[in-house]
């Protein structure tokens, strides 16, 4: 072995029980949210996870982070079993593997000064107070693109880019080793997605970052991935290499996804249409 | 050669009365469409786009609106047109479709009473048994499978991509001649919005519709467009046509937006060509051109407004909003062989 997993996955499930009754509820059905998945990603390697909505991104990234209890599977951090373990037992882990969310506003307390929402897990963990505290996260906030005097504003006061910035900031300031995301630049403008995929980039060669990063944007996904796995109804249908998934897919779901992805291009989109249309 | 324009639109100026003062949404724009065309309108959000589209159906209407100028459907002006008539001309001569389809359905009716009513709304000619034919019919134009079945459903019974097309079907029940797409597929997976863009692009053929899609998704307007209009900060920074745009595209905004596509078909870079800085707020523009802050090419002029203009005699369609000569252009927008903006360092 000469590239160590940091992230060992092994036929993970998550099922949702369908529940229906007067008096009783009784599961009539489940929902197969994630049925069988398995992957690892290597210490500073990034996997992209694409597929159509509701197949399973979110809930797979969720029981990775044990934020929903699995129905069965292992997910092994640094060769440790962590699926099943207490709250209690999970807790000195947690800082370790982090989570980017989708939509930066929802995600950030808006009563809550940027220096707090960033600053809080560093107090919580007790790793730093007071000015080295502050020190500590202005730091952070010129380093994902803000400024130190934004330490003092609201999260309504900055632009969907800065917020997306400022939870950047937030799931960094534990220096984690895993950074799970989930979505992070679907609600931005194209010039921005740039500018947050760029970071991301940087973030990772700086602090060796390991990243399972999600996106139904599939060039967006190539771009930033070493691996990419196709999920479709719960399942990885396809797993590779990212220029191998993007340029020689196997599977017969693959290839119809990444041949509904628009080609910016008018003249291979006229191509690709008369190639279409001469076929069927 | 090309018909007269179903759609113009002259200097339109719409304006909000707002606590940090005046918000000028759409700051003075032109435009035409022609029947059987689709003008694509992209641009970041808050750039002024739905503002335009929703202006034109005469939607801003409101206490705190200022709206200026001329849009002009088929010889008629639709800025100064009373309420009741702009009322009787969407539905029957302009139809639209939006984002979110569920926000456009009555979630208690079934669809088939919702299209049916749309179009008594319009036409008192109709039979109940006529409104529900016409509904089904629309319906398998819309490639909703088992049309006659499903017409009666609720909408929450549909997925996403079958609400949409049922919004479609809605927006086509009077026939209009000008339909207005406001980022029809932005909500949709690439299998769905594939086919909901071949079924738009076959509706513009076959029905010669002039349609305006908005979208802020370049993929997209390369799959549809004939021409397209490029918005910033409520002004129009660069008009084309599709290849122009695409091969010659002349404003920075233009190249910047073009350079951080990312492309399945092509070996991916290391770095994304980013646009940096974030747009500007519309209740403090910067003085002169909108993009400076932005421009890694500005210069001492650019603190004058450039004003819209075509760049050569030979394509007099194509018009942008630039200091920068032809000659500086054609040589700063080659980044890496590529068209973008320069990556930062
Ligand atoms: N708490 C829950 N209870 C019941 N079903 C759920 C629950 N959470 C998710 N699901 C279902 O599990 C499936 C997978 O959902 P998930 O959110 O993981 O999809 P996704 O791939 O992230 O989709 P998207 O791209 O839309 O975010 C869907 O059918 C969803 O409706
Ligand atoms: N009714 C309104 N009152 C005040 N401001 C508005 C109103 N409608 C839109 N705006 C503002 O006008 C600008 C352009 O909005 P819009 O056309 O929706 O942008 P987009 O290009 O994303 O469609 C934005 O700054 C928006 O906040
Ligand atoms: S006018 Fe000046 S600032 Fe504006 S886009 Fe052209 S070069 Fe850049
Ligand atoms: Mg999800
Ligand atoms: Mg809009």
């Amino acid at each position: 072995m000469t590239t160590e997993n940091l992230l060992e996955v092994e036929d993970l499930v998550k099922h949702f029980p369908i529940k229906r009754g007067i008096l009783i509820d009784r599961e009539v059905d489940q929902v197969r949210a994630v049925d069988g998945i398995s992957f690892s990603i290597p210490r500073g390697q990034t996997l992209g996870l694409v597929g159509e909505s509701g197949s399973g991104k979110s809930t797979a990234c969720r029981a990775v982070l044990q934020l929903i209890k699995p129905t069965s599977g292992s997910i092994r951090f640094e060769g440790q079993e962590i699926a099943g373990l207490s709250r209690r037992r999970m807790r000195p882990l947690r800082r370790e593997m982090q989570m980017i969310f989708q939509d930066p506003y929802a995600s950030l307390n808006p009563r809550k000064r940027i220096g707090q929402i960033v600053g809080d897990p560093l107090k919580r963990q007790g790793i730093a107070s007071g000015s080295d505290l502050r020190k500590r996260v202005q730091e952070l906030l010129v380093r994902v693109g803000l400024a130190s005097e934004h330490y003092n504003r609201f999260p309504h006061e900055f632009s969907g880019g800065q917020r997306q910035r400022i939870g950047i900031a937030r799931a960094l300031a534990l220096q984690p080793k895993l950074v799970i995301a989930d979505e992070p630049v679907s609600a931005l403008d194209v010039s921005i997605q740039a500018q947050i995929i760029n970071l991301l980039d940087d973030l990772q060669d700086e602090f060796g970052l390991t990243y399972l990063f999600v996106a139904h944007d599939i060039g967006v996904v190539r771009h930033i991935s070493d691996q990419i796995a196709v999920m479709h109804n719960g399942k990885i249908v396809e797993h590779g290499s990212a220029d191998q998934v993007c340029e020689r897919p196997q599977d017969d779901y693959t290839k119809k996804l990444l041949s509904a992805v628009p080609i910016p291009d008018p003249r291979e989109s006229r191509v690709r249409r008369q190639g279409s249309t001469a076929t069927s | 050669m090309s018909p007269a324009p179903l759609l113009s639109v002259r200097d339109l100026r719409v304006g909000f009365a707002t606590e940090g003062g005046l918000l000028q949404a759409v700051d003075g724009i032109n435009f035409d469409v022609r029947p059987g065309e689709v003008l694509a309108i992209v641009g970041e959000s808050g750039s002024g786009k739905s503002v335009t589209a929703q202006t034109i159906m005469g939607l801003t209407r409101s206490k705190n609106a200022r709206i200026e100028g001329s849009v002009m459907l088929d010889g008629v002006e639709l800025v100064e047109a009373p309420d009741a008539e702009l009322r009787r001309l969407r539905g029957d001569r302009i139809g639209m479709v939006f984002q979110d389809p569920m926000t456009s359905f009555n979630p208690v009716y079934r669809l088939s009473k919702q299209i049916g009513e749309a179009m008594a709304a319009h036409r008192d000619d109709l039979s109940k048994q006529d409104m529900h034919a016409r509904a089904v019919e629309l319906f398998e134009a819309v490639g909703i499978p088992d049309a006659a079945r499903r017409v009666d459903d609720y909408p929450h019974e549909f997925s996403g991509g079958m609400r949409q097309r049922a919004m479609i079907a809605m927006a086509l029940a009077l026939e209009p001649e000008l339909l207005i797409a406001d980022e029809p597929t932005t909500a949709l997976d690439v299998t769905i919005q594939a086919q909901i863009l071949e079924l738009l692009g076959q509706l513009n053929r076959d029905r010669q519709l002039a349609t305006i899609l908005i979208t802020h998704d370049l993929g997209v307007v390369a799959e549809v467009a004939d021409r397209v209009l490029v918005m910033y900060a409520g002004r129009v920074v660069e008009e084309g046509s599709l290849d122009e745009i695409f091969y010659d595209p002349q404003h920075p905004y233009t190249w910047g937006l073009l350079g951080s596509l990312t492309r399945l078909d092509r070996p991916r870079p290391k770095r994304l060509p980013q646009i940096s800085g974030t747009p500007p707020s519309l209740l403090d523009l910067p003085t002169g051109c909108s993009f400076r802050p932005r421009c890694p090419h500005e210069f001492a002029k650019c603190t004058e407004l450039p004003a819209l203009e075509e760049r050569t005699a030979e394509s007099p369609r194509h018009c942008d909003r630039c200091w920068l000569s032809s000659e500086q252009k054609r040589e700063k927008r080659q980044v890496g062989g590529q068209i973008g903006l320069e990556a930062p360092a």
